[in-house]
């Protein structure tokens, strides 16, 4: 009489292991299949039965693919523009996070909503416009538009959003100590109310490098020259010129990748939490 | 007098409170105004202009919009967008509402689980679109080997009119269905205990629960993901153009690769900022109802 509703549970618990299994292994296939392929020879890739793991391990793949496109430029560019946005976007959001949190100014409420509202603006839409804009600049075919874009942009702005939110739980009465010792609102930001938004700022940076590495739109449009593309742009390029040389192509993905894997391990529950409490952006 | 006294101790803290707001404001405000609102204002003249790369343009006035209305190829692109975002929204809110449920129960081993899933979400579009391009190429695909071993001849998968938008927005479920999976998970799991034990007293069974007791509380997280699903669908592009370039005939072409196609392979910069006004006017209406709803559904929202 009792085994039934037991047995009956294991069942729905080894029914949703299977089912989860299942979907896990869909998603981690393709980044296996990756890898595996980036280890084979030419002549291991298409063979029948396919193999996960490849007969003989070429690791000259990976060396190969810095001599066929400036790989290495690609992944230079890619670090150091991901770095200067990072670096950008957290002190003027936070800055600007600061003052709408906690400096009452007239006209706050209003200046934030104007900014709010124009986060909805398709990306695509000021695109054309500022194409025009850099070429006017000069600056078709350097990284400012890259760099500039995204700090002041729409994704500038919601850097604001997540920091005002962590500036607003900040009580007050520690600042008005501050500001009793004379103390000057910068000197407030920068030295008692920054280190308090430092879980905010690592959210903020953690978001910002994940879509900073990973944008691709704005470098198809404004780089043209190969050393100066960033690593999607390269890859999806790369594709092309190179057609069916997927081992190649996989090893440099490989590598393209290994460095998100590396910051969403490091800080994949402050990632999650982060975009679960925001509850925004793609 | 109490009253005067205040407001003079207030007086001069609250003109320093002035300056250095929007001093600290300024950078982002300069910034914004110029690379956002600006171009912005720009983009809507430009689209009331025949305006090529280099020359001179010319006010046409609402033109370059019955053009659109006109342009056979424009609905074919409006319908291709159509078709990926109706298929891809229910699948993926349906997909990511199923696995928030199984992973909201206290498993061993869940976080695995839950981190495959999601990784996916963090990895390039470009480069999961390369990959899958290749898992989908019609000789050495890893899709076509595996049917092979049944003794299924696979198709073309990206060179197939009928197939090449499914394999499309089946990648691209798969790359983002972790974003509203964990959207779910926060919704589900804030979700009071005591709702589910009355449930429970009440006689009703796990399904009756979820959809007497979860479903309703989480309808505007529901919503919310619904909405920026479709907004986000409106707007692909990355996979399009690694995985088809719009092809075979025309049949992935959709709205925002039509517009990059216009603006920066042809050069019309008009006709491709009216087509990008079409898709913003989409994406208004969407936010705003999308605000007058959360308005009616959501209670403790705070001010922002």
């Amino acid at each position: 009489m009792k085994a039934t509703p037991n047995n009956s549970k294991k069942w729905s618990v080894a029914g949703v292991y299977a089912a989860l299994t299942a979907v896990s292994l869909i998603m981690l296939v393709p980044f296996l299949w990756m890898l595996s392929t980036s280890f084979k020879r030419p002549q291991d890739i298409f063979t029948y039965p396919p193999q996960l793991i490849p007969p003989v391990f070429q690791f000259q793949n990976y060396v190969d693919v810095f001599t066929l496109i400036p790989f290495h430029r690609f992944y230079f560019n890619s670090v150091y523009i991901s770095f200067v946005v990072v670096a950008g976007t957290v002190f003027f959001a936070s800055l600007a996070g600061y003052a709408f949190a906690k400096i009452p100014f007239t006209g706050r409420n209003a200046v934030f909503l104007v900014l709010l509202s124009a986060m909805m603006i398709p990306h695509e839409v000021t695109a054309i416009p500022m194409f025009l804009f850099m070429r006017d600049l000069g600056w078709i075919d350097t990284h400012l538009p890259l760099i500039l874009l995204p700090i002041f942009g729409a994704s500038g702005v919601f850097g604001i959003f997540v920091m005002r939110q962590f500036f607003i739980t900040v009580p007050t009465e520690l600042e008005e100590a501050a500001m009793i010792d004379g103390c000057s609102r910068f000197r407030i930001y920068w030295t008692i109310m920054l280190p308090i938004a430092c879980p905010g700022m690592a959210t903020l940076t953690i978001f910002t490098f994940v879509s900073i590495w990973n944008e691709f739109f704005d470098p198809l449009i404004f780089i043209n020259t190969r050393e100066l593309m960033t690593l999607p742009l390269g890859l999806s390029l790369f594709t092309d010129e190179v057609g069916t040389a997927w081992h190649y192509l996989m090893s440099a993905t490989v590598m393209a990748t290994v460095p998100l894997l590396i910051v969403f391990f490091l800080a994949q529950k402050r990632f999650i939490e982060g975009v679960a409490m925001t509850g925004l952006k793609e | 007098m109490n009253r005067k006294v205040k407001r003079r101790n207030k007086g001069p803290l609250a003109r320093e409170a002035q300056v250095t707001g929007w001093l600290f404001i300024s950078p982002m405000l300069l910034g914004f105004t110029l690379l956002l609102l600006f171009p912005m204002g720009k983009a809507l003249y430009m689209s009331l202009n025949d305006w090529p790369l280099l020359g001179g343009h010319r006010f046409v006035g609402l033109d370059n919009y019955k053009d659109i209305a006109v342009d056979p190829l424009f609905w074919k692109v409006f319908g291709n967008t159509a078709y990926f975002t109706l298929g891809l929204v229910p699948f993926n809110i349906v997909l990511a509402l199923m696995l928030a449920l199984l992973l909201s129960r206290s498993l061993k081993g869940i976080g695995i689980f839950r981190t495959a899933i999601f990784v996916p979400v963090m990895t390039s579009l470009i480069v999961w679109s390369i990959v899958w391009k290749y898992m989908f190429a019609t000789d050495s695909g890893l899709i076509n080997q595996l049917l092979m071993l049944f003794n299924i001849k696979g198709a073309a998968w990206l060179y197939d009119e009928r197939l090449a938008m499914p394999a499309v927005i089946v990648t691209s479920v798969l790359k983002n269905v972790g974003l509203n999976m964990v959207l779910f998970i926060a919704a589900i799991q804030q979700v009071s205990r005591s709702l589910y034990e009355a449930a429970e007293l009440d006689g009703a069974g796990k399904t009756k629960s979820f959809f007497n007791v979860t479903l309703p509380m989480i309808t505007p997280t529901v919503f919310l993901t619904v909405v920026m699903t479709v907004i986000g669908s409106l707007k692909v592009f990355g996979q399009i153009y690694v995985m088809t370039q719009g092809g075979p005939s025309n049949s992935t072409k959709v709205l925002v690769y039509y517009i990059w196609e216009k603006a920066f392979k042809l050069f019309q910069m008009g006709y491709a900022s009216a087509l990008a006004f079409v898709l913003f006017f989409v994406v208004l209406i969407l936010t705003l109802l999308q605000w007058q709803l959360r308005k009616r559904w959501v209670f403790n929202e705070g001010d922002a």
